[in-house]
């Protein structure tokens, strides 16, 4: 995908010096992040580390104890939380779910379901799809927003393993159909990462953040993960070398200090 | 047309008026397991009551006020507005008991309350209904105007912030409704019955819908039903109006469960 030259891309969004607390615990602490328009970025890290609070934090959820967070204006945002329980004395077909909050047009949301995977599901009740079922429909919806940034937190979770390899090749692939960036969180590393641009480690602090290669061979994310997904990061990883410069997909602009990739790590 | 047929006429205008209102509304304090927090605001009613009373303030004004007081200090104290049971029993008991206690101090007044706390709907006057009529339009008009924003607010507060909707802007527009209808509904069916006008045709609409707006309608048209079989059922019976609207929803609440469980049975034979 074309980059435009570094001065004229404006982040999506720009996050620095962030401090979480949740019920007074410190959930997040110095964070600095920035996701550009069509970038990959993943969010890998323990269970409790942090990585829903921060995506909560980026669609502007949860109030920062310290830091900024920007937003672009206007910034279009397709979100896929973790958790969504639809309750059962809520009557609720996934078409209607698919038109809320914008009303959508019969054609769009059938196509969008096909799209998804999820074609025969029109009618059925939310509260009555299975995971992998439910996981599909959420990305429907959220693409039916016609996002700028696609956030999608554990969006694999209930598929199976060839339905969560394709889910993130179709990722990809509405990645470079409509230019939209995406963030997302996984615990299927090696698959993840061979789809990512870039990747955040992420404990409570940012451990170390760059090209997946970078980030699988870094000591703090050894000390998280261990050594054995190294290996299948290079099984999996094909080439994707054409679609990002790692010099000017990291640089940061006057006043952020993102570290080139391939160097990057934070004290701590 | 004899002053009989009147005011039996306005009974049912008011009674239809608010079973309109009540519908939607009771579908969010469903989806949004409000019940407690229902009966927290309509219990202040009664201290609503006595402030308008003892300041000389047209009822309706003083239970709005009131019943806006009681909702906003009990949605700060559980966050969510329907976060902890024992906060709301809590306030909606002491609301109650606190108004029944203001009401007996205010000299000089010696008030009927049981009609404030089960409704005195045969009593409505020309200006009830114009007050009724009003708050129930500007309830619908709140409420459908504000509908897929209120629904996604409520299917989940973090969609809705992706999608730019302010889930709290809603919270408070719910809340808003919720003291106007108990406003709206105390000379119907008082204080204490309120919730169940809200609550019980909204539940009987459950089993047969299939999307929000399905159960919002069947909600209303099920209240409306329960307002005028009732008031015709106390009139024949000789009962109170607001407790025998109140049960004959009730009844169709047990006809639809049934029929549901019905319904189930033979689609698994
Ligand atoms: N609403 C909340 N209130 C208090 N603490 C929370 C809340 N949500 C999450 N936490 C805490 O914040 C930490 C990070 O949680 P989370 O962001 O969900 O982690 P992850 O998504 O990486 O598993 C955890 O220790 C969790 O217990
Ligand atoms: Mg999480």
């Amino acid at each position: 995908m074309p980059r435009l030259p570094r001065e004229r891309v404006v982040s999506l969004v720009e996050i620095e010096g962030l401090d979480v607390r949740l019920d007074g615990r410190p959930v997040l602490s110095r964070i600095d992040f920035r996701i550009d328009p069509g970038e990959i970025v993943t969010l890998v890290g323990p269970n409790g580390s942090g990585k829903t609070t921060l995506m909560r934090s980026v669609i502007g959820a949860i109030p920062s104890a310290a830091g900024r967070i920007r937003r672009r204006p206007g910034l279009r945002i397709g979100y896929v939380p973790q958790k969504l329980h639809v309750d059962t004395t809520l009557p609720l077909t996934v078409g209607r779910f698919l038109s809320l909050p914008v009303r959508i047009g019969a054609a769009s949301t059938r196509a969008a379901l096909e799209q998804a995977g999820a074609g025969a599901l029109l009618e059925r009740q939310m509260s009555e799809l299975s995971g992998g079922q439910f996981q599909r429909v959420m990305l429907a919806r959220a693409l039916l927003a016609r996002p700028e940034l696609l956030i999608l937190d554990e969006a694999t979770q209930g598929l199976d393993q060839p339905g969560s390899a394709a889910f993130y090749r179709q990722i990809e692939t509405i990645r470079d159909e409509t230019g939209c960036a995406v963030l997302m969180v996984s615990h299927e590393l090696h698959v993840v990462m061979a789809a990512s641009d870039r990747v955040i480690c992420l404990n409570g602090h940012v451990c170390c953040h760059g090209t997946p290669e970078h980030v699988s061979s870094a000591p703090e994310y050894r000390a998280l993960f261990g050594t054995g997904t190294g290996g299948a990061l290079a099984l999996y990883r094909h080439d994707h070398d054409h679609r990002h410069d790692p010099d000017c997909a990291h640089a940061g602009g006057p006043g952020h200090d993102h570290p080139r990739a391939g160097t990057e790590r934070t004290p701590g | 047309m004899s002053l009989l047929d009147n005011f039996l006429i306005r009974a049912a205008l008011a009674g239809l008026g608010v079973a309109l209102a009540a519908a939607p509304l009771g579908c969010f304090v469903i989806w949004r397991r409000m019940a407690y927090f229902g009966d927290a605001t309509s219990h202040a009613a009664i201290l609503g009551v006595a402030l308008a009373l003892a300041v000389d303030l047209p009822i309706f004004g003083g239970v709005l006020l009131c019943c806006l007081l009681m909702a906003t200090l009990v949605s700060g104290l559980t966050g969510r507005g329907h976060g902890s049971d024992t906060i709301l029993g809590v306030a909606a008991h002491s609301a109650l008991a606190l108004g029944l206690v203001a009401v007996s101090l205010i000299p000089g007044i010696r008030i009927d309350l049981s009609s404030y706390l089960f409704g005195d709907i045969l009593a409505v006057g020309r200006a009830d209904l114009a007050v009724i009529w009003g708050g129930a339009a500007l309830i619908l008009g709140l409420l459908g105007w504000r509908w897929s924003r209120l629904l996604t607010a409520t299917l989940n507060a973090d969609l809705a912030r992706a999608g730019g909707i302010d889930p709290g802007r809603e919270e408070r527009v719910l809340t808003f409704a919720l003291a106007l209808a108990v406003a709206v509904a105390i000379k119907v069916v008082g204080a204490l019955l309120i919730t169940a006008l809200l609550l019980i045709p909204a539940a009987a609409a459950r089993p047969f819908s299939r999307t929000p707006e399905t159960m919002a309608m069947l909600a209303a048209g099920l209240g409306a039903a329960a307002a005028l079989g009732g008031l015709r059922l106390s009139y024949l019976a000789d009962t109170p109006a607001g407790p025998t609207v109140v049960a004959t929803a009730a009844g169709i609440f047990a006809f639809s469960v049934s029929l549901a469980a019905l319904r189930r049975r033979a689609r698994r034979d």
